[in-house]
């Protein structure tokens, strides 16, 4: 599985074995207007989904980030830390923010597929 | 200031249409449905302010007339500051002053004639601040609140330029200078003043012509429309005071470092407003704290309410305004700190999300003020 899984918090998970490479969606760098400032966690902290882990800030407000799905925090993009701007320009590629070793390489298919996603979203009031 | 009541009708400002229109993301801000950003964003707009334009709705605040004999007078029985020694035509930043030495608002103060004048003051806090003139008013002063003006400004490097096509000499205003004039037939009143450290102005006109106004400005192509997020951006590193956050009925001028707003000969207990009994004990004796610029070593942003401590981990205060500035290229914040922490180069810490972060207590502002000071 190449493509991406969402939440209902608009993270991102992207499977890469059993590496769950996890962001925040498009929708949601929209939402939060230009990033600022982005603290993520230390590597090597086990998480459970919905768990806060990172937050990600823009002028206008800080907003936190929940882990997708369980596991070990294995890698954090500290790209970034340094830029936070990136968020914005490609929250799914270089604005990835980290990466979990799974628990259960299962579990990321239980969050919704893409169309899934952008139903979700439009539902939702502005 | 009072929070809004939420079985209130929400209000607007005579530019609601004009905003829709040009794609402003609303907010709920002191009972208005305001613009918080345009399609531009708060970053964008902040930067466009600092390097051109920018144009604010600020309709909201509350703008009213006072006039009679006595007039300045009576405005020193409310306000500390010089408002006798005030030239006609000039303006004049004060606060409303409660019996504890607190700050009720803080206003703009305009000298129309001997015994007239024209108030701006905060939109929360409007209502408050009417009663309380009224309350207070000679049977033989007229006070009369304007709700059928509204007010923009125009802030930035360009404002004047922009400007003086319209208004022809707005540039030879100095800072805190107002004028009359007349803009597409639209009678307007301008004063050199505004809440973003940047040179430019604010123009006050009758609802019903505002938004042509405001159309003939966006017209420019130095000119984009701002909303109150860029607004609170500028104006925290220009080291001004947002009322109900950097300043309120606890904190007085002194603690907030507002001692230029009192002249000299009133700085005594005697001086005839309300509160002076603190301000003349605050003076001698030094206050039991002190608003500062607080600039982070790292990127973390401390906003309103993350606490300051001391770099031994006590608490010694809190943070009352805080962000990240664009033009200071980082977070910057302001707060409260007892006088021993108070010194520019201190270092502190600042607690976010239960994190300590080391920053230093710096001078304000966080990015220079660029006001016309006139020839």
């Amino acid at each position: 599985m190449s493509e991406e899984r969402y939440t209902e918090e608009h993270e991102w998970v992207r499977l890469e074995g059993d590496i769950a490479v996890c962001g925040i969606s498009n929708y949601a760098q929209e939402q939060l207007g230009d990033v600022v400032f982005v603290e993520l966690p230390e590597v090597g902290r086990v998480v459970a989904a919905n768990d806060e882990i990172a937050v990600v800030e823009s002028v206008k407000a800080a907003s936190d980030i929940y882990a997708p799905v369980a596991g070990e925090v294995v890698e954090v993009n500290s790209g970034v830390e340094d830029d936070p701007e990136i968020v914005n320009r490609d929250a799914l590629g270089e604005g990835w923010l980290f990466k979990i070793k799974l628990d259960d390489t299962s579990e990321a298919s239980k969050l919704m597929d893409e169309s899934s996603y952008e139903d979700y979203i439009a539902g939702l009031d502005d | 200031m009072s929070d809004h009541d939420p079985n209130a009708p929400l209000a607007e400002t005579p530019l609601a249409a004009l905003h829709m229109r040009l794609g402003a993301k609303m907010v709920l801000f002191a009972g208005y449905s305001m613009p918080v950003q345009y399609p531009l964003g708060v970053l964008g707009e902040h930067k466009h302010t600092r390097a051109a334009a920018g144009l604010f709705d600020v309709s909201h605040m509350g703008q009213a007339s006072l006039s009679g004999p006595g007039a300045p007078e009576f405005l020193e029985t409310l306000c500390p500051g010089d408002i006798a020694g005030l030239e006609i035509g000039r303006m004049r930043y004060t606060v409303l002053m409660n019996a504890d030495g607190g700050i009720i608002d803080d206003l703009m103060v305009l000298r129309l004639a001997d015994n007239a004048f024209h108030l701006v003051v905060n939109a929360a806090c409007k209502n408050e601040d009417f009663a309380h003139i009224e309350a207070h008013l000679p049977a033989d002063l007229s006070f009369t609140p304007r709700p059928e003006l509204a007010l923009i400004a125009l802030q930035g490097p360009k404002a004047a330029e922009t400007l003086a096509t319209l208004a022809p000499g707005v540039d030879r205003l100095a800072f805190m200078q107002s004028a009359h004039a007349s803009i597409d037939s639209i009678d307007t009143l301008i004063t050199r003043s505004g809440y973003t450290g940047e040179d430019g102005y604010e123009l006050s006109c009758a609802n019903a012509d505002i938004e042509k106004l405001t159309e003939r400005l966006l017209s420019f192509e130095a000119v984009e429309p701002i909303g109150l997020g860029a607004r609170d951006s500028l104006r925290l590193e220009a080291g001004l005071c947002l009322y109900g956050h950097d300043i309120d009925t606890t904190t007085s001028p002194i603690e907030a470092g507002l001692i230029w707003i009192i002249p000299k000969a009133r700085r005594n207990a005697e001086a005839g407003f309300p509160g002076a009994a603190r301000i003349a004990r605050e003076i001698a004796d030094g206050p039991s704290r002190r608003r500062v610029g607080i600039k982070p070593d790292g990127r973390a942003i401390a906003r309103e309410g993350s606490a300051i401590l001391s770099p031994d981990g006590g608490r010694i205060g809190t943070v009352t305004s805080g962000g990240f500035g664009p033009s200071a290229e980082g977070p910057v914040a302001m707060g409260y700190v007892p006088p021993a922490h108070a010194k520019v180069g201190t270092s502190v810490l600042l607690e976010v999300r239960g994190k300590q972060h080391p920053a230093q207590i710096v001078k304000m502002p966080f990015h220079p003020h660029s006001y016309y000071r006139g020839q």
